[in-house]
């Protein structure tokens, strides 16, 4: 579904990612995890489409279509969907309003009519239920006032209403307790499906307790250094990053 | 001091004036009235960049040229549809040029509320104790140019207890085939628990010059609410000069809501309130769209004259292309003014690398027990916002609109009308320029 090969992306012409490979199929989930200024929130973003950042080189294709030739919105519409770090506070955009609006651009893009209203609430409803969203907080505005942990089930409930082929959550679970990251999990867990894939960003094993991957890569100084899967994400748990820094240190000093 | 630079209009009015008053017979008192006022318009002569409150609108390439004074074909048809809101089901009054169209114009059938051309209620009691009785107390030149020299207009009375079933929607037409001035006078008055709401249209019909001087007096008696609305969606060669000047009655309240929409390419709005009583209240909101080069100018004045009054302002500006919108708010706390609670805000968004927006929120405070507040703010879409929304998958346009109804929301959800703010939403929306 993802094929990532060889990325590098720069933000002020500082080089963040040195050659990424990434390979995701459908219902795979897949945990990025690494220490502080690996690059992890770099790659989100750069899957999005973030205008700061700048690709030098390498290619990604979402279901052979070549995404970085893609405006943000057209990515989205093609079924990429990030969950960011920090949703931001659109005070007199309703929630309501702006699901709609961003539904019915996607249906759009692919040809389809706009949604009847009657059946958008139906599903709005459905949704809710399914992540367990406060419908007092779908009929606010957008992110406004809202607590972290709301603002971190918002962006889960949007990803339940787009339903995209590729969810990257950028590391849903920071802020969170263990109530609302259980939810969060949840709700990622009820939409996991064959066709869908999710690319989960953390720090934390935590998050992997619940939402269990079937793979997990360790992302440093801009590339992926090790795969493995869930057991890898326990080891890290335990002896941290230093070892695996180390390693990638000694290997560079060898090489000059 | 005459600062007069030359201008046709001027000399051509200065003209015009002996002529007129001879041919229309007008009587005592309006003779005098319209004498002292012209007096009062030729020592001062049109405002200048020179004059403080009119330092970013500069009249002189509007008043530099000949107009027809009075309309060439007064009863010609036109077309009002521009002006339709949907939805709204209200009492349509027609003027056209200035002139009430009573033969264009929908009967008002309930009780309790008299409309007419002001020109047929010289000899009306009320009407002669309210008319230019308060915009003339004003240092403004184009009222005393309209107290001495308009012609037609509209007065509108609703008596006591009466509270309107519809809104009245009063359509200003500019239509001519030659350029024209026009000057329409308007007197609004509503009697103690009374209540209404008056929605204005400005359109134009042909794309000819106008310009249209526009004085309109509001008094409201104890206890009347009043729901004002500006909708200015004219042509861009027509020209607006409006002048509205309200006092209030114990526990009356005001609100005005003025929207301006890309369009006309000068606006100029002088929006006085007098809060002459205890326990009145008056809310000003303003939503402001600019394009191409359009000029809008707000002035307001709310004046506090008594104690335990309140008064919230709220405009909105956003300018794009080369245009301008200015925004002037004077809150004036007079000395008897305790206990008042004024509230001011004036947010301004700038879209295109050219346009500008001018703004002065000024608080002239002499009492000593108020709350008085005031913020005013100046920024450009929100990047953050824009890239999330379109991670969304909604597009540049949309997304733009989606923000900018948002910036607008503090304001547009005061309307007391539903249908005006999907109107006024929508018109938003069209306005806006997507590169």
């Amino acid at each position: 579904m993802l094929s990532i090969k060889n990325l590098q992306a720069s933000v002020d012409d500082k080089e963040i990612l040195k050659g990424l490979n990434l390979e995701v199929k459908a219902g795979e989930v897949h945990a990025i995890m690494g220490p502080n200024g690996s690059g992890k929130s770099t790659l989100a973003s750069v899957l999005a489409g973030k205008e700061a950042y700048e690709v030098t080189g390498g290619e990604v294709r979402l279901d052979n279509k070549d995404l970085l030739e893609l405006s943000p919105e057209d990515r989205a519409r093609e079924g990429l969907f990030l969950a960011f770090q920090y949703p931001v506070e659109i005070p007199g955009v309703s929630n309501i309003n702006f699901l709609k609006t961003a539904v019915n651009e996607i249906r759009a893009y692919k040809g389809l009519a706009p949604m009847e209203a009657k059946e958008f609430l139906k599903l709005v409803k459905e949704k809710q239920k399914l992540v367990e969203f406060d419908a007092k907080l779908a009929n606010r505005s957008l992110n406004e006032g809202f607590s972290g942990g709301e603002k971190k089930r918002n962006e889960i409930f949007q990803l339940a209403m787009l339903e995209p082929k590729l969810a990257i959550l950028d590391e849903t679970d920071s802020g969170l307790d263990i109530d609302a990251l259980r939810i969060v999990a949840n709700g990622v867990n009820h939409l996991r499906s064959e066709n869908n894939a999710f690319i989960v960003i953390t720090h934390y094993q935590r998050l992997l307790d619940y939402i269990v991957p079937d793979f997990v890569h360790v992302l440093y100084k801009g590339k992926i250094v090790k795969s493995g899967t869930k057991e890898l994400a326990l080891e890290l748990e335990e002896k941290g990053y230093d070892w695996l820094k180390e390693s990638v240190d000694a290997e560079e000093n060898a090489a000059i | 001091m005459i600062t007069q630079v030359s201008s046709s209009l001027y000399h051509q009015l200065v003209t015009f004036f002996e002529e007129r008053l001879t041919l229309k017979g007008y009587q005592e008192p309006q003779v005098s009235l319209r004498k002292e006022a012209f007096a009062r318009f030729k020592d001062w002569g049109f405002p200048t960049l020179k004059a403080e409150d009119w330092k970013y609108t500069n009249l002189q390439p509007l008043i530099n040229q000949h107009y027809l004074l009075n309309d060439a074909i007064p009863g010609k048809n036109v077309d009002t549809s521009q002006a339709i809101i949907k939805g709204l089901d209200a009492y349509r009054l027609i003027l056209v040029n200035g002139r009430y169209r009573k033969d264009l114009s929908d009967v008002i059938t309930e009780p309790g509320i008299f409309v007419s051309a002001i020109e047929d209620v010289a000899n009306n009691e009320l009407f002669a104790a309210h008319f230019a009785k308060y915009a003339d107390k004003t240092d403004n030149p184009l009222v005393a140019l309209n107290t001495a020299l308009h012609e037609g207009g509209l007065y509108i009375h609703i008596g006591q207890n009466i509270a309107l079933k519809k809104s009245i929607q009063i359509i200003h037409v500019a239509s001519s085939s030659e350029a024209i001035f026009n000057q329409t006078r308007n007197l609004f008055v509503l009697d103690p628990n009374a209540e209404a709401e008056i929605i204005e249209s400005f359109i134009a019909n042909g794309s000819t010059i106008s310009l249209n001087n526009t004085v309109s007096e509001l008094v409201l008696n104890e206890n009347a609410h009043l729901q004002h609305y500006y909708l200015q969606t004219s042509g861009e060669k027509s020209r607006y000069l409006n002048h509205t000047e309200v006092k209030q009655a114990k526990h009356s309240l005001y609100n005005n809501y003025n929207c301006s929409f890309p369009g006309s390419s000068f606006v100029r709005n002088n929006i006085n309130v007098r809060l002459d009583d205890t326990s009145v209240e008056s809310h000003l909101y303003g939503v402001t769209l600019t394009a191409k080069d359009q000029l809008v100018d707000n002035h307001t004045i709310v004046d506090h004259r008594m104690p335990h009054c309140e008064s919230y302002e709220w405009y909105k500006n956003i300018a794009q292309d080369t245009s301008t919108a200015v925004f002037n708010g004077k809150i004036f706390v007079q000395p008897d003014a305790q206990k008042t609670n004024a509230f001011q805000q004036n947010n301004n968004m700038l879209i295109g690398d050219k346009a500008s927006i001018l703004t002065k929120p000024q608080l002239e405070i002499f009492a000593d027990d108020v709350k008085c507040s005031h913020g005013c703010t100046m920024g450009q879409f929100d990047d953050e916002a824009l890239f999330y929304l379109k991670a969304r998958g909604i597009g540049e346009a949309s997304a733009r609109v989606l923000l900018v109804h948002a910036f607008a929301f503090d304001v547009t959800e005061k309307f007391s009308n539903d249908n005006v703010r999907a109107y006024v939403d929508h018109l938003i929306e069209q306005g806006l320029i997507i590169e």
